[in-house]
């Protein structure tokens, strides 16, 4: 294998990493192939009540806990612990402690009562991020993980083999196994609805509309504008996570609004996707099987003399 | 809100983003607290205090919405020099009668003139000023720990956002109201609005959120003891139709009283229903006083009560007082249980905590009961009524499995069956059942129609068209009508409450969406909403209006007045009914179209709201001399509650106040069976602030025991700084324990009923029981089990003073 014939990071393709105008078209779906959708979440919004959870599950046909398995985790009111096979929504409640505001004119979101600092009480809803750049699919050696027409990634699971490498290719930590039947599973942003022209069943679920989806182009905007208020608003520390296409993994098909910094909801700070070396993998790989090769071709030239 | 209606709450988020201030006053930091612009905590069961001090806040500065008040409420109403305040009365009015704990208001009437100055010292404006003088930012922080500065923003905010170009509105969900002094915290919160004009206009009111999709449905038809449909109420004892009519108040709109329930007799006895018999007033069931649920509890303790119909109730979980509900449940002859599953309700004879500690041998339960499966409502076809009294059709969706049937077509197949089994009998006792319309067209399968329940309550006209307005009904049995305020839900034939234009279609306030009763009327008094000549108090809250040229009322919504009474129409001599209103009264079912700042009848507890502590408190009174409620119920002379109340003592020394989780429903029957549900919130859990684990050393994620005077439970531990300790000058910090109420022994996720740890005290109006305010302990630790869990008990009422918990009948 020459360079010439693998995948290349740089120049027009960026089929691994940053900026990626068209992925479908670059999973070789035609022209006419719908626009790219994704999931705006806005953690500003959210009210904690796990619907799209509930949602997701029963669309899903996600299957249920095992009987006597139900206990409090004692995390705030998380009782679901961190997306899996099995959870492909995770609401996440994060309680600090923060400063007080010295301007009583802005309180949001914080209690009034002061003493030893104020209350805080975050909840975000999280959800495999759909990367433009998606280690899962990368590595993925069975054809199992697709990029669909609409953008998104899923598993298809009568392809799937249970290999795993996808379950440590991801930066998030999104894609899980099934501990009985040893497939990955994760989000598919309601793949079956999107063909039916219906919203995934988390958005469609969220009464405060906390969960957007829609065209990415068109949600990016409007993340933007949101950003301006809820940082006007005095939450100069809000910022989006996800939204920008130089990032780590080319910018993702779920994106977020957060009031505080990633690792406090759990997520990684600067995420990369873990194939983004793979060309000058393989360039060195190719290196070090060129030398072999020629090494060997002159150990057995030397033995014909 | 957030936690117990997400859906709903989806206004409040889109109101903040169109700039609404959120403020929120809860004693936990909530769901809804991590949304609003304000949470300021407050010890439980200081509301009237937090609230009286926003009223004398509002009057000691002037902010009062003078037109408004002058025009509108009762405040110009002079009362009689007899009359006593709280004030002077160490926290009683006139006319209290402290063996019967009772009050006459005989001495709380009016005068019957007016101060339109507002001026004379006996005026209702000057007696409320005096009345909440004491009420002051020092009182909030002393009862409720909440410091002036917090209290400042809160008062702030609320005289900003009123007026005549803003209006605030007060939400509050049901916990509100349960306490022994419930209802008066309505009032206040009412006082408040109609001081800063807020009624009657939109973006103002004070809403309540029922607990459950259709309890307004279920109290406007009603499922209420001391209440007929369209809220007549019930006959009393010797009654007849004159006598009970006399005592209804004829003025405004109730002044159409006879015709509202001869046409409610007509729909409900047909032909049977003439003149000559009263249209069968005789056949209503009379009431005596307390038939509530609470008492009817310890009727069946005492044997007086041999069967009971559970339809989507479980008191086994969901009622104050478990442990006597239980003991009731056990000591009936039969019980029918009507649910979508086996609920503790139904299986207390072999799972209850009283099984487990010997006081209830399974084998001498005597109860036969039978459980029924019940259809959920999207196997059904019904109506939802919202707290907006907005009715919403839903069709079903499929049938239900099984045997499982609605509640509709159980009553008619059971109505049917009785009456089968007296056909043909001549005891007079008989005919009321006999002489009932109930002759329900059937759907295909058998099931009666629910349209054709809805169109009955809509009602006929004398030639047999649905009515489209209660307008039309007539006192002479020509009109059948099964509730007067649902005339018009079915004008024209057609179901109205099915209607589903979408919003893009209509206007905001969508007139088209469902039917609201009255009148399809999405804001009750909205003449309000004009100024006393007719024009909208300001561009931005225009609503409703009098159109000079037209000669009529009009404007967004459908206007809550005689359409063609002007504003300047004044009552000729004599005039009665709505027509001795004039054209400047907006509240048409108020006898004199007033708003009542002072409520002179139907209330049990006092004309204005007054603080009392709860039935347990670790404070005392800070306000009066008088304590806890003076008129709260109790059933103190009865054995079985006997001492169930702790008061102050110190062996109980912090509050527990229960509440409900976003991801359970109730008592639980409907969301600990499904797994999606059970397995968010799969454990009961206490929630103690750090300060009051650090004292009991309690653990995140460990046990803890909760123990009151009635009962031990325990918990899992949330330590959260969402709990904090309130700080009351001069007493040091109170520590408030936090419980939800979902859990019981049936059901995927199991856990002890936290309403076993409640005494029966209720509101002495609507007979709620005070389930935010308990004391107990807490300690580390799992409970004891079997029969150590009530010695535990009892070892707690022997410190304070209380003598054992009795055996009971049956044990």
């Amino acid at each position: 294998m020459t360079s010439d014939s693998m995948p290349v990071a740089d120049g027009a393709r960026n089929s691994l990493y940053g900026p990626l105008a068209d992925v479908a078209a670059d999973a070789g779906y035609p022209g006419s192939h719908p626009e790219r959708v994704g999931f705006f979440t806005d953690t500003s919004v959210c009210i904690g009540c796990k619907a799209c959870e509930v949602a997701c599950k029963e669309w899903n046909g996600l299957p249920d806990p095992e009987a006597g398995a139900l206990a409090l985790t004692g995390m705030s009111y998380d009782n679901t612990g961190a997306l899996g096979s099995n959870s492909w929504r995770h609401v996440a409640f994060i309680e600090q402690t923060v400063p007080s505001r010295a301007d009583p004119g802005e309180p949001e979101l914080i209690s009034a009562v002061a003493d030893g600092g104020a209350t805080r009480w975050l909840m975000a809803s999280d959800v495999c991020k759909h990367c433009t750049h998606a280690a899962c699919l990368d590595v993925c050696p069975t054809g199992a993980l697709v990029r669909t027409e609409f953008g998104t990634v899923i598993v298809q699971p009568d392809v799937c083999n249970g290999c795993a490498y996808c379950v440590s290719a991801c930066p998030f930590g999104v894609i899980d196994r099934r501990d009985d039947d040893g497939r990955a599973w994760k989000c598919t942003m309601c793949y079956d609805r999107l063909r039916g022209g219906l919203e995934p069943a988390c958005a469609k679920a969220c009464p405060t509309d906390s969960i957007q989806f829609g065209p990415l182009a068109e949600l990016r905007e409007i993340a933007s504008v949101r950003l301006a208020d809820v940082q006007a608003s005095g939450h100069p520390e809000a910022r989006l996570y996800g939204a920008d296409p130089d990032d780590g993994i080319g910018g993702a098909g779920a994106f977020f609004l957060l009031l505080d910094a990633p690792e406090v909801y759990g997520l990684p700070p600067d995420p990369v996707v873990t194939t983004k070396d793979l060309p000058a993998m393989w360039r060195w790989a190719g290196t070090a099987a060129a030398v072999l090769a020629a090494g060997v071709a002159v150990a057995f030239a030397g033995r014909r003399r | 809100m957030a936690e117990c209606h997400p859906v709903a709450f989806q206004w409040v988020v889109e109101a903040k983003a169109r700039g609404a201030t959120v403020i929120h006053v809860d004693p936990r930091f909530t769901r809804t607290s991590a949304l609003a612009d304000l949470h300021v905590p407050t010890r439980a069961g200081g509301d009237i205090v937090f609230l009286g001090a926003l009223i004398n806040h509002v009057l000691s500065g002037g902010h009062e919405f003078t037109e408004y008040v002058r025009a509108y409420t009762n405040a110009a109403d002079i009362l009689p020099a007899e009359f006593t305040d709280a004030e002077d009365g160490g926290g009683l009015f006139s006319g209290y009668d402290p063996d019967t704990r009772t009050y006459d208001n005989s001495s709380w009437q009016p005068t019957g003139e007016r101060d339109e100055t507002l001026q004379h010292p006996r005026c209702v404006f000057q007696v409320l000023k005096r009345h909440f003088s004491r009420y002051t930012p020092d009182l909030v922080e002393q009862v409720c720990g909440i410091g002036p500065a917090e209290f400042g923003r809160v008062a702030d905010a609320v005289v900003a956002a009123s007026g005549r170009e803003k209006t605030t509105a007060w939400v509050y969900a049901v916990g509100w109201t349960q306490h022994s002094t419930g209802v008066q915290h309505i009032r206040t919160a009412s006082i408040l609005q109609m001081l800063l004009g807020n009624m009657g206009r939109p973006g103002g009111g004070i809403l309540a959120l029922r607990g459950h999709a259709n309890i307004q449905g279920a109290t406007d038809v009603p499922t209420l003891f001391h209440l007929l449909g369209g809220y007549l109420p019930m006959p009393g004892p010797g009654e007849d139709m004159a006598t009970y009519l006399a005592r209804i108040p004829d003025g405004g709109f109730w002044g159409n009283k006879r015709k509202y329930l001869v046409s409610m007799l007509k729909a409900w006895f047909g032909d049977a229903a003439t003149a000559d018999n009263d249209f069968c007033f005789g056949y209503l069931p009379r009431i005596s006083g307390d038939h509530g649920t609470y008492r009817t509890t310890l009727d069946m303790i005492d044997g007086k009560v041999k069967g009971f119909f559970l339809l989507g109730e479980n008191p086994a979980v969901g009622s104050a007082g478990g442990r006597l509900q239980r003991l009731a449940l056990a000591n009936l002859d039969w019980l029918v249980v009507k649910d979508l599953t086996m609920i503790e309700s139904a299986s207390f004879w072999q799972d209850s905590p009283e099984v487990a500690g010997g006081e209830l041998v399974t084998e001498r339960i005597g109860t036969e009961v039978f459980l029924l499966p019940a259809a959920a409502h999207v196997e059904k076809d019904g109506s939802f009524t919202n707290t907006q009294r907005l009715l919403q059709w839903h069709a079903k969706a499929l049938d239900p499995p099984g045997d499982a049937r609605s509640d509709l077509a159980f009553m008619y197949d059971l109505g049917n069956r009785i009456r089968a089994r007296l056909a043909g009998s001549d005891d007079p006792a008989d005919r009321p059942v006999l002489d009932l319309t109930w002759d329900y067209p059937e759907e295909p399968g058998g099931d009666p129609s629910a349209e054709a329940v809805l169109a009955e309550l809509n009602g006929y006209a004398a030639d047999g068209s649905p009515l489209a307005s209660s307008a039309q009904l007539a006192d002479d049995g020509s009109t059948r009508c099964g509730s007067w305020i649902h005339a018009g839900c079915f004008a024209g034939g057609v179901n109205q409450t099915a209607r589903r234009t979408p919003w893009q279609e209509q206007d905001h306030v969508a007139l088209e969406w469902g039917w609201a009763w009255p009148a399809n009327r999405r804001i009750l008094y909205n003449r309000a909403s004009a100024d006393p000549d007719g024009r909208p108090w300001s561009e931005a809250k225009a609503y409703v209006w009098w159109d000079e040229q037209a000669r009529e009322w009009t404007g967004l919504d459908v206007p809550d007045f005689e359409k063609a009474k002007p504003p300047d129409y004044l009552p000729p001599p004599g005039a009665t009914g709505p027509a001795a209103l004039s054209g400047r009264d907006p509240f048409i079912m108020q006898a004199d179209g007033k708003a009542a700042i002072f409520v002179a009848r139907g209330l049990q507890d006092g004309p204005l709201p007054a603080h009392f502590e709860a039935a347990e408190s670790p404070l005392r009174n800070r306000v009066y001399r008088q304590d806890a409620s003076p008129v709260s119920i109790q059933y103190a002379g009865r054995r079985q509650t006997r001492d169930q109340v702790a008061g102050h003592d110190a062996t109980y020394p912090f509050v527990v106040t229960t509440y409900r989780l976003t991801e359970h429903h109730t008592a639980g029957g409907m969301s600990r069976t499904l797994s999606r549900l059970a397995e968010l919130q799969p454990e009961l859990f206490c929630e103690v602030s750090p300060e009051l684990a650090a004292e009991r050393g309690l653990e995140n994620g460990g046990w803890a025991t909760i123990i009151t005077a009635r009962a031990a439970i325990e918990a899992r531990v949330l330590v959260t700084r969402r709990l904090r300790p309130v700080r009351i000058p001069g007493e040091g910090v109170i520590h408030q324990v936090g419980l939800p109420y979902h859990f019981g022994s049936e059901g995927l996720v199991t856990g002890d009923s936290v309403n076993d740890l409640l005494p029966l005290v209720l509101d002495p109006n609507v007979f709620i029981q005070e389930s935010k305010v308990a004391t107990c302990d807490i300690r580390p630790g799992r409970r004891p089990t079997g029969a150590a869990r009530m010695q535990l008990v009892n070892s707690y009422r022997h410190r304070a003073g209380l003598a054992d918990e009795e055996p009971q009948p049956g044990s």
